[in-house]
């Protein structure tokens, strides 16, 4: 049985003239012990399809269980057995790290005691700080406590909205580890992104923009369904040779993509017609690589392809 | 001293907070239409120091100038001649598209001519002609930061500081907001800004990577990479960043 299976789910908000449909028909299916991201943009709809999928919304339309259950009818039943990490940092600034620890334990009926192994290796790391208040810990230790209360009933599924928003890399790469080492405990993971060098991170990935899931595959199979042929270009006037890249005939797409621009080629053409036109307009240096693609590479085709 | 290609320039800034010590004199030079980004780790002191270039907090030492006024004497010339826009806070969603710009060029006293005139030819670069008198509310988020770049440089400042203007935007609309960087860049204004993507590092000129309240390393992106032996600017930051000591925000 899969962990969480979304089947046509539909939201709108707003009324007559003013109406957002945050959600436009989305169907995925996470397998247990999955570690599955929702990689997409903000206003992609990632935090409605969570609240529906936590019991805190409902749909307007379509269908969803998590571990089994409806979260229409059986939603008291599913906030037992999920743990939800908000985008926004909602524990009490006013209690200590214990205390909300604690609180949090309190409320699903257990005790940090009993499920201290889940969350040792994350409450470890801000445990000699736990007489501190929630309000005067730094970015990374809130997340950590954050995570640990989103833990401390031992959660089937666990779903993070945005935990890695705003926080530098550093702190993002250890976020992840720390999900990868949860994912070794069997729990199932749900974790949105607008970061789409996180998704390589995950087992599988549902890209999505505008309320509608774009793709549903593993992230090298994302990247295999890229057919076209895709070539990185750098030079010493960056924004001349985009100007120039976009107007290549052979050229799909020519955009920045770090210290290069890729260039996405019709079919046909490969990196040497690029050295050649290149060469045509007085690139004498220029170095053309033909490349895979990248996550990103693929959000954007998937995007443009949606606009036509 | 500021000479007349000098954007901001600080020596030794400083800015303490009782014993802890948030910015740790810090010294760099921004040069006029220059792309400078800023990085560092959550907690490195970054928001403090751009605080004190915008006028907004006097520093406890050192010296410091933007657009050639004195951030501790002349702040609110200071903030007549920049820009400022932030992924957080940027427009105001209920007014519409017109009122925000009329709002906020009104702040820096520009005339009903220049802003009617301004106010037409932004809204056909932005595409927004038919969207002018909508609540800033209803606009998709790329939008809104595109705009909210457009209005933060209305008044034609020097300086366009850009506090993570990117956070949350999707690929596509990441890079043509870039685009609207490099044209204001070219006519002059420079710009100062903050990110945490990677890649919009190497589209500065120059990058400065703060660690615990200092600036570690500045230099052109390629620099950096040689500098550090570093494949690409993310192994660069977190080479630097790993070091830190003080931890987050």
């Amino acid at each position: 049985m899969p962990a969480v299976i979304a089947n046509n789910l539909t939201k709108q908000y707003g009324k007559k003239k003013d109406i957002v449909q945050a959600l436009k028909g989305i169907s995925f299916e996470v397998e247990q012990g999955e570690l599955f991201g929702i990689i997409g943009p903000d206003g992609a709809g990632k935090t409605s399809l969570f609240r529906i999928l936590t019991t805190l919304l409902l749909p307007d339309g379509g269908s969803a269980s998590v571990d089994g259950l409806d979260v229409v009818k059986d939603f008291k039943a599913i906030r037992h057995r999920v743990g939800y990490m908000p985008g926004r940092f909602s524990l009490y600034q006013d209690l200590t790290i214990e205390e909300n620890l604690e609180f949090f334990a309190t409320i699903f009926n257990t005790t940090i005691k009993e499920n201290y192994d889940l969350i040792k290796d994350i409450y470890q790391q801000i445990e000699p700080f736990k007489d501190r208040r929630a309000g005067k810990l730094s970015g990374g230790m809130k997340q950590k406590l954050a995570l640990s209360c989103a833990l401390i009933h031992k959660p089937s599924v666990l779903f993070l909205d945005e935990p890695t928003t705003g926080v530098d890399a550093v702190s993002r790469k250890e976020f992840w580890e720390m999900l990868r080492s949860l994912k070794k405990q069997g729990i199932t993971i749900l974790v949105s992104t607008p970061y789409m060098d996180e998704a390589s991170l995950c087992d599988r990935v549902a890209l999505m923009q505008n309320g509608e899931i774009l793709s549903v595959d593993s992230p090298e199979g994302v990247i295999a369904s890229f057919k076209q042929p895709l070539v990185a270009v750098k030079n010493d006037n960056m924004l001349q040779l985009l100007n120039d890249l976009q107007q290549f005939e052979g050229a799909q797409d020519a955009y920045p993509f770090g210290e290069y621009h890729h260039v996405v080629l019709k079919n046909g053409y490969t990196g040497p017609a690029v050295a050649d036109y290149l060469r045509q307009h007085h690139y004498e240096h220029a170095a053309v690589q033909t490349i895979k693609a990248d996550i990103e590479d693929c959000f954007i085709a998937l995007m443009k392809s949606e606009k036509h | 001293m500021t000479t007349n290609n000098t954007a901001i320039q600080a020596e030794a800034l400083t800015k303490r907070f009782g014993d802890f010590t948030a910015v740790d004199a810090i010294s760099f030079e921004v040069k006029k239409g220059e792309i400078f980004g800023f990085l560092g780790a959550n907690g490195a002191g970054k928001t403090t120091a751009m605080r004190m270039l915008c006028g907004l907090s006097i520093p406890t030492s050192g010296k410091a100038s933007v657009a050639g006024f004195d951030v501790y004497k002349q702040t609110e010339q200071i903030k007549r001649s920049i820009g400022y826009m932030s992924q957080k806070f940027s427009l105001y969603e209920d007014l519409t598209v017109r009122e925000n710009i009329r709002f906020y060029a009104g702040i820096y006293g520009k005339s009903d001519a220049f802003i009617k005139e301004k106010t037409a030819f932004l809204l056909r670069e932005l595409h927004l002609e038919g969207e002018a008198n909508k609540l800033v509310r209803s606009l998709p988020l790329g939008w809104k930061q595109k705009l909210a770049f457009s209005v933060a440089i209305f008044h034609e400042p020097e300086i366009v500081f850009l506090d993570e203007p990117t956070g949350g935007v999707d690929p596509v609309t990441r890079r043509e907001f870039w685009n609207m960087i490099y044209k204001a860049a070219e006519s002059g204004i420079t710009i100062f800004v903050t990110t945490h993507y990677m890649d919009e590092a190497e589209y500065c000129n120059r990058v400065s990577i703060m660690v615990d309240g200092r600036i570690d390393a500045l230099d052109t992106p390629a620099q950096l990479k040689k500098t550090f032996e570093a494949r690409s600017m993310d192994e660069v930051f977190l080479k630097l960043a790993r070091k830190a000591k003080r931890s987050g925000d």
